[in-house]
């Protein structure tokens, strides 16, 4: 808890100074681009037709902090020179992945704004997107709630443990959504819903019929690119000669990134994690991960040719700022999201699921014993 | 050359043929016969080599590391033997092994000793390896599949190809274990140039190897670790249990390093593997 009252202090400036210099100043990366201001633009002409051929891979658009403005970079080196990332971290967060419709193309909430606690861009937030819309963009459901019922408490989660942000989503640029799916999504989107329908009526089963988090193979938020899970949003990261670690404790799954520009492992090799491959440009460890399985397609819908590229980044003693690019044909571009990480306290303990899986006992004995039930009453 | 060298080569010779058959006759009389003789200690290889370092000075233990010899069938010296699924063939055949148990034979105590006799002869059933539930410690440590160390100066961290296993040794911020865990509670510390790591709150779950050898919630093993050559770790562990154990004992293997150019932990996550093993009995007939 040590560092949290500062943490969240140095994350608003942070955050503020990620604003202020980002519609101005060249791009901290990439130098001669110049970011486009945020145009006033209604929701629906935020979500052009798309053409039916996924765009080349583009290079992330989000912003960093501008040398300028931004506070003294984080300069703490490992032993063997990388820049230290270590810690545990929280991915917990209060920005939505989409924005909420009515924030249209603003990326950033004004200071007033953040000072009142008011987000979603309107008292009656997110009531103009249904959760029809989310999911035919293969998506999420309907992403900000304006009155949340959740007492973040319950889950062990204090404010205090997530990074500041005066994003509006952690999608960056003015669309701030999840892009429209290709004619290949959509087929995509077709089958995996079949299947489901197909499911109806028989989800108990058998074990392999409940979701994969309740087999305890994976939590399906692990990705990559990691999200918060909800509770336990916890990450390590450990740096040795020549790899970066990044453990999740929900399910105790380490990645283990080499970062001697080996090729990846043969396409033969699909994991529920992929294959990561990373490197380091400048300050930030950028990650590849390519050979999924697609099993436990992200947003429930990416492919076996998903690309993630992750980019993580101290920002200060106490902020990790972890960016990720989506490319898959199952959508019409790439997309990029920006969401921090605060430091937070360790140890994660051992979440062993699969071992004390008596759930499953239970929703199966259950689902035999109404069975019965009703094969009694029939009789 | 004249007949006195001649001599003298000649005992040379000779001398070193009685030396190498001598040892010769050694080795392959103790690997059988030896009950109660010394223990299966790798041998330090000398002289001892320029023990490779991390940058903060210690040794460097990072790298992808795997058991030889299939202590993981059964720790103790044991021969080939017949396996508990006659239609997998030779799949399932019991290898044989020299064993990693220091004086070769577990001591246990007179009521454990029948539990092990009954987890042997249920062990398709009872070992946890078999519905794919983490290994614990030392068994993680040689099971058959790779492992990779992450050495950093706050933390060593052990991540197992099996079942995703991961150990955390904390080597500064030492802590009682908190709760049991099947993977227990790992404090390190440098000994010189040897790691040496205490480790706590242990599941009584967890098994040492195939063959039903086990240990209760007492369990508590102080592991050695040294760099033994540019490619091996010699790899020590001692054993506490007073509830199960008369004394306590110790194995020792070395660690190989996984050379392979393409070496890679990869995903072993056999919870699915199981589930008809762990859930087929509870399936609805016919389950779609």
């Amino acid at each position: 808890m040590r560092n949290r009252v500062r943490a969240t202090s140095i994350s608003l400036v942070v955050t503020i100074g990620l604003w202020i210099p980002a519609s101005v100043l060249p791009q901290a990366r990439g130098g001669t681009q110049t970011r486009q201001a945020p145009r006033a633009q209604s929701p629906r002409s935020a979500q052009p037709v798309q053409p039916a051929q996924p765009a080349p891979p583009a290079p992330p658009q989000h912003t960093q902090p501008a040398p300028a403005k931004a506070p003294a970079g984080w300069t703490q080196k490992t032993p063997d020179g990388q820049p230290d990332i270590q810690g545990f971290w929280s991915t917990a967060t209060s920005v939505p992945l989409e924005r909420p419709t009515a924030c249209g193309s603003r990326e950033f909430y004004t200071e007033e704004e953040m000072k009142a606690g008011a987000r979603g861009c309107t008292s009656e937030a997110a009531t103009t997107d249904t959760a029809d819309n989310g999911a035919q963009r293969g998506g999420t459901k309907t992403p900000a709630d304006a009155t949340p019922h959740y007492d973040l408490a319950q889950f062990g989660l204090n404010i205090k443990t997530m990074a500041e942000s005066n994003r509006t989503s952690m999608i960056v640029g003015p669309e701030g959504r999840i892009p429209p799916l290709s004619p290949e999504g959509q087929e995509r989107q077709a089958e995996l819903a079949a299947k489901q329908a197909a499911m109806r009526g028989h989800e108990f089963d058998q074990a392999e019929n409940r979701s994969l988090t309740e087999r305890c193979i994976l939590w399906n938020s692990e990705g990559p690119p990691v999200l918060s899970p909800g509770y336990n949003s916890n990450v390590q990261i450990v740096q040795g000669q020549g790899y970066v670690m990044i453990l999740q404790e929900m399910m105790h799954d380490a990645r283990l990134i080499p970062l001697d520009n080996r090729p990846h492992v043969s396409s033969n090799v699909a994991q529920w994690f992929g294959d990561s491959r990373g490197h380091w440009e400048g300050d930030t460890l950028v990650v590849e991960t390519t050979n999924y399985n697609g099993r436990n397609p992200f947003q429930r819908i990416s492919s076996e040719s998903l690309k993630v590229t992750e980019r993580f980044k101290r920002i200060d003693e106490a902020t990790l700022q972890y960016e990720f690019t989506i490319e898959d044909p199952v959508w019409t571009k790439p997309w990029t999201a920006v969401v921090s990480w605060a430091k937070t306290d360790g140890p994660l303990f051992e979440y062993a699921c699969h071992e004390g899986n008596y759930g499953m006992v239970n929703i199966l004995l259950g689902a035999r014993a109404q069975e019965r039930e009703a094969a009694a009453k029939d009789r | 050359m004249n007949r006195r060298t001649i001599v003298i080569i000649g005992a040379f010779f000779a001398i070193n043929l009685f030396l190498a058959s001598a040892s010769f006759a050694q080795q392959r009389g103790a690997a059988p016969a030896g009950r109660g003789a010394t223990t299966p200690t790798p041998t330090p290889a000398a002289p001892a080599p320029a023990t490779p370092r991390n940058a903060d000075g210690r040794p460097d233990l990072n790298g992808i590391w795997q058991a030889l010899d299939g202590p993981n069938w059964n720790i103790e010296p044991h021969a080939a033997d017949f396996g508990t699924v006659p239609q997998l063939g030779a799949i399932d055949a019991v290898p044989p092994g020299t064993g990693i148990v220091e004086n070769e034979t577990i001591p246990y105590k007179p009521e454990a000793l029948a539990k092990r006799a009954e987890n042997y002869k249920n062990r398709m059933s009872l070992d946890p390896e078999a519905k794919c539930y983490l290994p614990g410690v030392p068994r993680a440590m040689y099971m058959p599949q790779p492992f990779q160390i992450v050495q950093s100066t706050d933390f060593i961290m052990m991540a197992f190809q099996y079942a995703s296993a991961i150990r955390t040794v904390y080597m500064t911020d030492h802590k009682p274990s908190p709760a049991p865990s099947w993977m227990g509670w790992s404090n390190g510390h440098w000994e010189g140039d040897t790691l040496v790591i205490e480790t706590t709150g242990l599941d009584e779950r967890t098994w040492f190897d195939r063959a039903g050898n086990f240990h209760s919630d007492e369990l508590k093993v102080i592991e050695r670790i040294s760099v033994r050559s540019a490619d091996t770790l010699n790899y020590e562990a001692t054993i506490e249990d007073p509830k199960v154990f008369t004394h306590t004992w110790k194995i020792s293997l070395p660690l190989y390093r996984r050379v392979d150019k393409s070496a890679q932990v990869l995903e072993f996550k056999c919870m699915e593997f199981v589930e008809e093993l762990l859930y087929g009995h509870l399936r609805k007939q016919p389950a779609k």
